[in-house]
């Protein structure tokens, strides 16, 4: 019974998945006429990926230079702010403003802030630049950032670092040698979940870029939106766009499912 | 100790200046753009004051009635069906043994995926002529529904489309929250004789109401975010039947050009949200005192 319920449950999240991964090998006109059988077509992909008229691939180059970027720069700050504000000996009101400020941010919702992201880089000449979405993205992605690594950075037993300022660790060096490598996990599931919010971020990168700094989001809406809707290609490009979720998923599940729960449980 | 205090405020330095920079700043401007009425002339803004007529405006704005109605109606109905399926998942799960792991991988793979992408697959099964929800009842003689252009089922359509993206995600949380709870008060409740149903009533209920409350909140507060699946599924529309405020925000800011009215309408959000986020954190928090 319970199994039985369990799979159902299963194919209803799976079957749509399945579904849009079969579209995109299939023709326009297969796809019109609702075939269920057809013979599949690499046309799709090939058009995305090889077309000169397809911007897929400078899509993904860019999505991938933004996540990663955006990625980098929460781990490092968050990192800090979050050391500081566990171990460093606030006054208990600090912290507990600090991280209710982080959480009020987090309610908000990005479009609201885009209008003034919007007129705020373009006047500094930074609309259509990685810069621009890479730091709103850090920024939405910091509460979060500085959330999970103080739930991690609390798990670090204090005499590590009470040994190791005797024997005379300065601050940088202590994070470095210490902290770092103890809470390595809990970085790599901040660093994913971080990743995949920004992979996958769509109104912020809609109104930030143009043709060359698009991400794939971007992209396939793109396809979804024009005159006659690229049926093939949109379900060509969402399947390539989950393939750097699908591999985090089979190769760091563990660390996918601490990220998302000690994000939000807590 | 005085290079410690130092590095006190060096370590967290980083996080201010960026949000200041990122977040204050551009919150500051967006105030600034609320009471002034802007035109982009040669890529550059010219700046106009006018007050707060612009606030006004947006409290009388049909459109952005329309939207604040149909995100209150989509966000409560949508995590409402979200908790209970997540929490009965949540629990059958809990009474396995074997496969735990499987069931766990799948369903989490909605919430790694883009909104577009959902926007996609859905915009493929929800189509009137070639869609395979159609097809289905077209294959036991009902006629095909037109379930995004049609006033009356678009929002739930949408709904839907949100409960299979979002129910995971509430699954994952209250399985944490289940896997960690005392297992010898349900042991105690067995040796007593307690039914199912009772131990439900009695033990997970009540020891799971922080967790539950915790994701409820955040569930609302992400619903009330929702932009990719219109953007891509519907526009807002048929006429307004699923426009939602951060639809309305977009449309006036960015296809409309109403630079500083948008930025009102950001502005009332905003304020809005933040305001329902401080008072629901504070009922949760007496809620866990209670409880």
């Amino acid at each position: 019974m319970l199994y039985a319920a369990l799979a159902v449950a299963a194919v209803l999240i799976l079957f749509p998945f399945v579904w849009i991964a079969l579209a995109g090998f299939k023709t326009q006109i297969s796809l019109l006429l609702g075939e269920v059988a057809f013979t599949p077509t690499l046309a799709n992909f090939r058009e995305l990926l090889f077309s000169s008229t397809s911007d897929y691939l400078v899509n993904f180059r860019n999505s991938l230079i933004v996540a990663t970027a955006s990625t980098a720069i929460v781990l490092v700050v968050s990192t800090l702010a979050a050391y500081s504000i566990e171990r460093m000996a606030w006054p208990r009101w600090t912290v507990h403003g600090f991280l209710l400020g982080a959480a009020v941010f987090n309610a908000i919702p990005a479009i609201t802030l885009v209008g003034a992201w919007y007129v705020m880089f373009r006047e500094l000449g930074l609309y259509n630049s990685y810069t621009a979405v890479v730091l709103a993205h850090a920024t939405l992605n910091l509460p979060i950032g500085i959330w999970l690594m103080a739930t991690f950075i609390r798990e670090v037993p204090r005499e590590l670092e009470e040994a190791a300022r005797i024997d005379g660790c300065g601050t940088v060096e202590l994070l470095w040698r210490v902290v770092v490598p103890v809470v390595m996990p809990g970085l790599a599931a901040t660093a994913i979940l971080v990743f995949i919010h920004s992979w996958n971020e769509f109104v912020v990168a809609l109104n930030l870029t143009a043709k060359q700094t698009a991400t794939v989001p971007v992209a396939i809406a793109k396809y979804a939106q024009e005159h006659e809707t690229k049926y093939g290609e949109m379900a060509a490009g969402a399947v390539l766009s989950t393939l750097p979720a699908l591999i985090l998923l089979f190769i760091a599940q563990r660390q996918i499912v601490r990220g998302l729960t000690a994000g939000a449980v807590k | 100790m005085k290079s410690r205090t130092a590095d006190r405020w060096l370590t967290l330095a980083p996080a201010l200046v960026l949000f200041a920079a990122v977040a204050l700043v551009p919150m500051a401007e967006l105030l600034a753009m609320s009471v002034s009425h802007i035109q982009w002339l040669q890529g550059k803004a010219h700046w106009e004051f006018v007050g707060f007529d612009q606030y006004a405006r947006v409290l009388s704005d049909s459109l952005f009635r329309a939207g604040v109605v149909n995100t209150l109606i989509f966000a409560v109905t949508a995590v409402l069906v979200q908790m209970v399926l997540g929490f009965a998942l949540a629990l059958m799960t809990t009474r396995i043994v074997r496969g735990r792991t499987f069931f766990r991988t799948v369903f989490i793979l909605p919430i790694l995926v883009p909104g577009i992408v959902i926007g996609a697959i859905w915009k493929l099964m929800y189509n009137f002529d070639f869609g395979v929800l159609n097809q289905m009842l077209g294959a036991f003689g009902l006629p095909a529904i037109d379930w995004l252009g049609n006033a009356s089922t678009a929002l739930l359509a949408i709904i839907a489309v949100d409960v299979w993206h979002w129910t995971p995600f509430v699954f994952l949380l209250l399985l944490a929250g289940l896997e960690s709870l005392p297992q010898d008060v349900y042991e105690a409740a067995r040796v007593d004789g307690a039914t199912f149903w009772q131990e439900l009533r009695y033990i997970t209920l009540p020891l799971m109401l922080p967790t539950i409350a915790v994701t409820l909140v955040f569930r609302m507060i992400m619903g009330v975010k929702v932009f990719d699946e219109i953007y891509l599924l519907t526009g807002g529309g048929p006429g307004t039947a699923t426009e939602v405020v951060s639809y309305t925000i977009f449309r006036r800011f960015f296809t409309e050009g109403q630079t500083g009215y948008g930025a009102a309408m950001s502005v009332v959000v905003l304020l809005a949200l933040v305001l329902a986020f401080v008072v629901a954190r504070s009922l949760t928090r007496r809620r866990e005192v209670v409880a």
